[in-house]
């Protein structure tokens, strides 16, 4: 299988300065040095708590924001380098779709103007992608007739098909899907994640799944990816990192999420405490250090290295859990 | 037998809008018992929170036709006075949200806030302070002593809503309700602060009215549950029976909705359709339009409560008979 991106040390910091005179030049290491890569066909799940860097990561993908070290590879195109016309073409085999599809249709456009709307700018011509408006949108089971349709007088579950049908109008190769279903109740997020099955099985695409819920990344992916301020902690795939954690703090927070069954409430868990505070200027050690129960002074010394524990399974720790 | 600490009965709440009501609320019952976690799930649009926010007589006065019963300790909040229900509220009843940020004055410290609510008691400036401080030990917040200097802003979601609870717990109240708690936090503070609402309940013997969404709290944390649909409850009773032993079909429907499994083990289970607006009452059930084993009578008829065992109750024709589990959504 072809690996669809490749991320090799990728790095995005921000600088915050307050002032000209300021000379103090913090840095926000929102991605520090991450690697992993998503093959072709393959759902991946980024799960972390907010500010752990997984956003940032996204819209370094979706070059919304250029990365400030280390490489990334996106369907064989490096993106650090990448002309303009690399990544017009970039941009047509990646499409997202974000969390609240209310603020991100324009209100005063119809369904069918903002589905074709990709497909305008990227040169179709306007016969074209009226049909293929109706071709999406048959994909995403929604009836015809709501292509005259406004986005006041859709629910939130239609909203969230309308925007991914909008983001399979390009036929993009690879779906950033950030928090797809977190602002749906229980039964709308269900049709909303077996239509995203159904789609990426029937056209063999690669997702990437940002999300906080746990159950639902258990769910749909293939793989997990574990981020903490910034670092990737641990990576592999699902039944290994949901089942056999090697990182305390993926240990933590698959303990902490609430389970679905009332009879394993008395279950074994350790709750983490605190919370994982600011990302400025943190020194070299492992960022988890301070919440970590096995943390010793080898941990606040130097950056742990990824350890491979086979089973494609990786962890950032000092003392991985057996 | 222990004796209920609030009885809601037969509730109905329904929305003056332009041509006509909208029936919010219909037909509600539970009872509350001191010491008890009790949860009212359900997706949004059916009436969870208009039944909290008519407990503490928060809705907009004009708009709202309330029918029916609110009991606590056996009498009817319903027919106090506005100056007595402010007694009531805090003292006897608190509340938390789901957004604390919009509850705390961003321009007093959290320390002060939390003082001010002592002070009502009747507690000089000084030792309101020091409870203030105490109680924020209480709900696990690190450095207490220095977060009760800090503004809203400078704290964490997680943080706020500890100020929340200490500021709840001031007043000591019998009965806590918690309208999504946890909502806007990721999983980790989540977990905390429903150890802390747990931890309530055994030290204080609170009792907790916790409205939700998430059937994980629910699943994590609840001793009973009341699952709400279109402004009525139709399925409550003990957890551990509900989640076990749905009767509703709507509740079955959800359960088999609720991810709990991988991909592999196949797709999960929809409810096709949308929840209605039930703006005239018309007899017939509410939820008949989308359920798989609706018959003539379901959509002709209202189904009357049936009581499945001394707590579980569900409003339902086919209950108590079981429900084929192997059909699917038709």
């Amino acid at each position: 299988m072809a690996k669809m991106v490749e991320l090799d040390q990728m790095e995005k910091h921000f600088r915050i300065s307050k002032g000209m005179f300021d000379t103090s030049r913090q840095v926000v290491r929102a991605v520090d040095r991450v690697s992993f890569s998503i093959e072709e066909g393959e759902v991946v799940g980024l799960v972390g708590e907010s500010g752990s860097g997984k956003t940032t990561l996204a819209r370094v993908l979706l070059s919304l924001t250029k990365m400030t070290g280390g490489k990334a590879m996106i369907d064989g195109v490096d993106l650090s380098k990448a002309t303009k016309k690399d990544l017009k073409k970039l941009h047509q085999e990646i499409a997202v779709v974000f969390q609240d599809p209310a603020s991100n249709l324009n209100p005063r456009q119809t369904v069918e103007s903002s589905i074709m709307r990709p497909m305008v700018i990227h040169g179709v011509p306007r016969s074209e992608a009226r049909r293929k408006a109706k071709e999406v949108l048959d994909m995403v089971k929604m009836d015809q007739r709501y292509l005259d349709s406004y986005p006041h007088q859709l629910s939130g579950g239609q909203l969230q098909r309308i925007a991914i049908a909008r983001a399979l109008a390009l036929s993009p190769k690879i779906m950033i899907l950030d928090e797809p279903t977190s602002a749906l109740d229980v039964s709308v997020q269900a049709q909303i994640l077996n239509l995203l099955l159904d789609l990426q099985e029937k056209m063999h695409l690669t997702y990437l799944v940002i999300t906080h819920d746990l159950n639902v990344i258990r769910y749909i992916s293939d793989k997990i990816a574990v981020m903490y301020l910034g670092k990737l902690v641990e990576f592999g795939p699902t039944e290994e990192v949901t089942e056999h954690p090697k990182h305390p703090y993926t240990k933590g927070l698959m303990d902490a999420a609430p389970i679905l069954d009332p009879r394993l409430r008395g279950r074994a868990k350790e709750l983490m405490k605190g919370d994982p505070g600011s990302l400025i200027n943190l020194g070299t050690g492992c960022r988890f250090y301070s919440r970590c129960k096995y943390a010793t002074a080898e941990c606040e010394k130097e950056d742990p290295k990824i350890l491979n524990v086979g089973f494609g399974h990786q962890v950032s720790c000092v003392h991985p859990l057996q | 037998m222990k004796e209920t600490l609030l009885s809601l009965e037969h509730l109905s709440i329904d929305y003056k809008i332009k041509g006509g009501y909208l029936s919010a609320v219909h037909d509600v019952s539970m009872d509350l018992y001191p010491g008890e976690i009790f949860a009212v799930v359900g997706e949004s649009g059916c009436g969870k929170s208009t039944v909290a926010h008519s407990i503490m007589r928060l809705l907009s006065g004009g708009n709202a036709k309330i029918e029916g019963k609110i009991l606590f300790e056996g009498w009817d909040l319903r027919n106090y006075t506005e100056k007595e229900m402010e007694a009531v509220r805090g003292r006897e009843i608190g509340m938390i949200f789901q957004n604390p940020l919009d509850s705390l004055n961003p321009v007093y410290t959290v320390g002060n806030q939390v003082s001010e609510a002592i002070m009502l008691d009747r507690v000089e400036k000084q030792e309101a302070m020091k409870r203030a401080i105490a109680l924020f030990q209480d709900v696990k917040m690190p450095d207490a002593g220095e977060r009760a200097n800090s503004f809203p802003h400078e704290l964490s979601g997680g943080m706020r809503q500890r100020v929340m609870i200490a500021m709840m717990l001031s007043r000591d109240p019998r009965l806590l309700i918690a309208d999504e708690p946890t909502t806007a936090l990721d999983v980790t503070i989540e977990a905390q602060i429903l150890e802390i609402i747990k931890e309530l309940k055994q030290t204080h013997n609170t009792a907790i009215l916790m409205i939700t969404h998430n059937f994980g709290l629910v699943a994590e944390a609840a001793d009973k549950i009341a699952v709400m649909y279109a402004g009525e409850v139709v399925e409550s009773g003990d957890v551990f029976e509900i989640f076990e032993r749905p009767m509703h079909p709507y509740t079955k429907l959800l359960m088999q909705a609720l991810p709990r499994k991988t991909k592999k083990e196949g797709r999960l289970q929809t409810i096709d359709g949308s929840v209605p607006r039930i703006l005239d009452k018309k007899p017939g059930c509410r939820f008949a339009n989308r359920c798989p084993y609706a018959t003539e009578t379901c959509r002709t008829q209202t189904p009357a409560v049936a009581q499945i065992s001394e707590t579980h109750r569900c409003r339902c024709f086919l209950a108590p008979d079981e429900i084929p589990s192997d059909r699917k959504g038709a």
